[in-house]
Formats: C-alpha cells, structure tokens, sequence
C-alpha cells in the first residue's frame, strides 16, 4: 500500500492529491465511530468544493445551481423564516409518527392476538401500501380539511405500513424454543405476549420507527404541498415559484435536518432500550 | 445385574402414594397425514419410578424428543396413554409436576439471570411462588453455583453456564420430575463432565426423578440407573440395561472400565435395532 505514497516528487497533480489524502487518513484512528464520521464528512467537504468549483469555475448563474456560498447565505438571510416555518412541519410529522405507528403496533397485537383477523385483514393492508402516498393525499385533504389534520394524515399513512409490517414480522418471529418453554410454564397468551412477543418484537419495531421517522417528514411536506400556507412544504413551493433556488435549496437542508434529528434520537432511544445482542440465541 | 440402591431421597414434593412417577402405554406417535405420514413412535410401554435416573437413547431421528414432548404435554400422543403421578400430563404440566431443559438453553436473552430463572413464578399458576413448594430463586442459582452472575445478562454467559442457568429454572418451582432433552449436547467434553457430576449431586440431594435424553452412551452409563435403548423409527423399545455402578459417582469413574463394558453392551443393543 505504500507503493501510492513513494511516488516520486514532481510527478502529476494527482499524485500528490493522493499522497495528501494518505497523509490525513493515516492520522485518524484505524477504526471507530469516530474515523466513520470524519472520513465521512472528509468525502461530504470533497463534494461541497468539487460543486463550489463547478458553479465558479463554469459560471453557472445561481437560479440554475446555486453554489454552496450561495446556500449558506440564503441560510443565513432566510433563517428566522425556515425555523418559523419547520415547527409546523415537525408537529405535523410528530403527530403523524406517534398516530401512524401507534396504530400500526395495535393492529399488530390484535393479528398477533387473532389469526382470523391477520388473515382476513393483512393482505388488505399490504394491497392499500402499493396506492402512493400523493394519490390518497388529495383525498385526504377533501376529508379532512385545510387545517394540520391531513397533514398529520398523510404522515401517519406513511408510518403506517413499514411498522406494521415489521411488527407482524417481530410479534411472530420468535424463537420457537422459548414457545414450547411458555407452554411447557403453562403461560397464557398475554403472558407470552408481555414476557416473550413484546421484546422479541422490539428490535424489529425499532428499525420500523428508523425508516418512518424521516418517511413522516415527507409525509408532512407532500400534505402541505396539496394546500397549506406555513410549514417546509409551503416554503418548497413558494421558493419554486419565486426562482429563489438558493432558499429552496436551505429549505431542503432544513427538511433534511428534521428528518436526521429524528432519525438520532430513534437510535440513541434503540440503543436505551435494546440491550441485548438480538442476533443471538442464548 | 445388581439394582442399583436408591440414593436416600429427601423428596421435594409430597410422595404420595404413587410409586411409578410415569407410566407410558401404548404410545404411539404419528405425525402428518396422506403420503406425508410419518410414524416416529411405533409402540412404547415404559414406568419410570419416583426418583429414578432414566436415560433415552438411540438413533438420531428414532423419536427420543417426541417421546420426552409426549410426557411434557407438549404433543398428543396419536394412541396410548400417559400418565403422571396418575394424572394427564396436561394436568401435571399446569400443576408443575415436571421442568423441562431443552438442548439450547432457551433463555431471554433481554432479562437477566436472575429474572431468567424467575420466570416460571411470573407465568403460569403464580400462586407456587407463596407456596412453600418452591425455593427461591437465588437459592436455585446457588445451587448451580451461579449466585455469583443474578445480574449478568445471557450473553455474558459461556455455553457452560448458560446452561446452569436453565437448570437452576427448571429446579426452581422443585418439581418432582425433570426432563431433559440432550441438555449438555452442545457442550465441549469437559464442560460435560463437570454438569454430569453436578446434575448427579443434585438429583441425589433433591431426590427427583429425571428422564434424560441424550446421544452419548457413555454419559447415558455413567448418569443413569437405568438406560432405555429405542430403536430405529418407528421405535419401539429395544431393550433396558440396568446399569451397575456404584451409586456415588464422582469424575473418576469416568474413565472406570465398567463404564467401558456397559457402553458396548448399549452399543450392541442399538446395532440391534
Ligand atoms: N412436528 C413434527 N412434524 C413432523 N415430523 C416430526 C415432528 N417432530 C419430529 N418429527 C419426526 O419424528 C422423528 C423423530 O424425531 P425426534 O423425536 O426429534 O428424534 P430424536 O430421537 O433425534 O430426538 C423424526 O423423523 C422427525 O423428523
Ligand atoms: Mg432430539
């Protein structure tokens, strides 16, 4: 590996972007969270000059493609009006997040709980998940209104599907050692449920909640494409038709920032709750 | 052959009037249908007596689990009775006759050791946990040597342990029989042979009656007073070898040549079938 590093000197440009780049990765630690992420923002800071260089050097006018200089400086002009704008669409994805996956969870225990009703109902549930989500929306809105309601909707719709999916999976997908051992106990259904489904279960919800915490997001903005007059879908919209590229950019960002904070205290909540190794039988 | 001499019991539960502990009848056990038929039990009669060491050996696939899940109730024999104490074994599983160990340990891997060994309170009649039928369940961890590890976590465990653990649940509502399915198959020798001196011990203090499954023949010998060889499936019994041992066996005996002589009378009876 260090055939790359002896280049010799005066060699092409190239060579020493690699010998620099060698040079950097070999001070970090070997492995970690902490090379993940530097490496990771090293690539991210890569891409921001390559794309600052295209738009300087090409001279591309910034309703077209705006530079990263041009974003942050629409970030910092429009920042008090993308935070006045985010809270409605976090409410609205909260909302939609805490309805859509507390259904989802319910529906799954009353499956778990009924094999007639999983049979009669589950095929049906998975037939409504292959409509897209931007057909019901419009429905939804005649349903429900202007107000957060469809919002908080097509949200919930969006959460709906993944968790319950996974929960059905997670509920049923013990070990069917620790069955016979309940049964072996005499349990009762509930108890198998509280002692053995619920924390079985657990692992699989819990990648379930890290898909449809940035799916309610979407879900929030795509209802607040269909009408609203706040929130970062509004905001997305008005940018559009202002050819304020920059700003449309910074309002991406922020719809992005939403989804990764949520995404972040799903894992640190994964990681308080689930410690046990749920790849092992023991 | 000598009967082997009972070892002074000090019986957990009242003994009742019943000598025989199980008394299997005519079981038979098939299971599908159509051309999906599979008779894994031909035709068994077998008594095992309160407090007695029976081991369950034969080919692989010859029906030794079934027969343990018959008397566990965790299938329905197709024909024949079983009966526990004189009862269904439906009535003795809710009335916590017998613990079953299983190969794997079969713990919770979110629950600690000492919740792990809990558990038979929590579910089922919750009622033997005031009852003075049961131990507590440090008391049981104590007697698998693991008081050390009530906190630890499954997977801290090594195999060795972790299967400690399952017997200290098993031992924990003091149940009259134990039923063990090639409970220390997965284990290294050593670990075996360290169990098998342990479980002995505690069959000896407890005076419980232990139906045992496993695949070795020596571990059938050196643990048992009596060994029931099935044969091929369908199975039926091929014979019974009254094992003649002393009845304190320690880890030495291990390597007794008496030990050798009755592994190749097992051996030969199994060929047999
Ligand atoms: N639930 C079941 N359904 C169908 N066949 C089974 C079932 N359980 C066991 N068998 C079959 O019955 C036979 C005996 O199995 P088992 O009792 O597990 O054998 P072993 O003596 O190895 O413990 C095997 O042929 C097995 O395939
Ligand atoms: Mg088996």
């Amino acid at each position: 590996m260090n055939q790359d590093v002896v280049n010799i000197a005066g060699q092409s440009e190239t060579a020493t972007g690699v010998r620099l780049v060698h040079r950097i990765t070999r001070l970090l630690p070997d492995e970690g969270p902490l090379r993940v992420a530097l490496m990771g923002g090293i690539g991210l800071s890569s891409i921001v000059v390559f794309w600052q260089l295209v738009c300087s050097v090409f001279g591309i006018p910034h309703y077209l493609v705006p530079s990263p200089i041009d974003v942050v400086e629409a970030i910092r002009r429009d920042w008090a009006l993308l935070a006045s704008n985010a809270v409605p669409t976090i409410t609205e994805a909260f909302l939609g997040f805490l309805i859509g996956n507390f259904v989802a969870i319910a529906v799954a225990i009353s499956f778990v709980y009924n094999k007639i009703i999983q049979e009669m109902y589950y095929p049906g549930a998975i037939l409504i998940k292959t409509i897209p989500i931007v057909a019901i929306a419009p429905v939804l809105k005649i349903m429900l209104g202007n107000g957060i309601e469809p919002k908080v909707a097509v949200a919930a719709l969006i959460c709906f599907f993944p968790t319950l999916v996974n929960a059905v999976r997670g509920f049923t997908a013990v070990s069917p050692n620790l069955l016979e051992l309940m049964h072996v106990l005499s349990a009762s259904k509930t108890e198998v449920f509280r002692y053995v489904r619920l924390y079985g279960a657990l692992p699989y919800v819990f990648s379930a909640l890290k898909i449809s915490v940035t799916m309610c997001v979407l879900g929030a903005i795509v209802g607040e494409w269909i009408g609203a007059n706040k929130g970062i879908g509004y905001v997305l919209i008005q940018s559009m038709y202002d050819f304020d590229t920059p700003r449309l950019f910074a309002t991406i960002l922020t719809a992005s920032g939403i989804a990764i904070a949520g995404f972040a205290i799903v894992s640190v909540l994964e990681k308080l709750v689930i410690t046990w190794d749920p790849g092992e039988t023991v | 052959m000598n009967r082997v001499v009972q070892p002074k019991p000090e019986y957990w539960a009242e003994a009742g009037s019943a000598a025989s502990a199980i008394q299997l009848a005519g079981i038979n056990v098939t299971f599908g249908s159509g051309n999906k038929k599979v008779e894994a039990i031909a035709n068994i009669d077998l008594n095992v007596s309160q407090g007695e060491f029976v081991s369950l050996i034969g080919h692989s696939g010859c029906g030794k689990s079934t027969l343990l899940r018959v008397i566990a109730d965790i299938i329905k024999p197709t024909r024949g009775s079983a009966l526990i104490y004189g009862e269904s074994p439906d009535m003795a599983r809710r009335a916590r006759t017998f613990s079953m160990v299983f190969q794997q340990s079969v713990l919770m891997p979110w629950s600690t050791v000492l919740e792990n060994v809990r558990l038979p309170f929590k579910v089922g009649s919750r009622n033997l946990q005031s009852s003075s039928q049961a131990m507590d369940a440090v008391e049981a961890l104590r007697l698998v040597e693991l008081d050390g590890f009530a906190t630890a976590k499954p997977a801290e465990l090594s195999g060795g342990m972790r299967q400690r653990v399952a017997i200290a649940r098993a031992l924990v509502t003091k149940p009259r029989i134990l039923l063990m399915d090639e409970p220390f198959g997965a284990l290294d020798e050593l670990v075996r042979d360290t169990l098998n001196v342990e479980l002995l011990k505690i069959w000896r203090k407890a005076g419980t009656t232990i139906v045992f499954v496993t695949h070795s023949l020596h571990e059938a010998v050196f643990l048992s007073q009596r060994v029931v060889v099935m044969s091929r499936r369908p199975s039926h019994i091929e014979g019974i070898m009254e094992v003649d041992l002393p009845s304190e066996r320690t880890l030495d005996l291990k390597d007794d040549p008496r030990i050798g002589a009755q592994v190749a009378q097992l051996r030969s009876m199994l060929d047999a079938g």
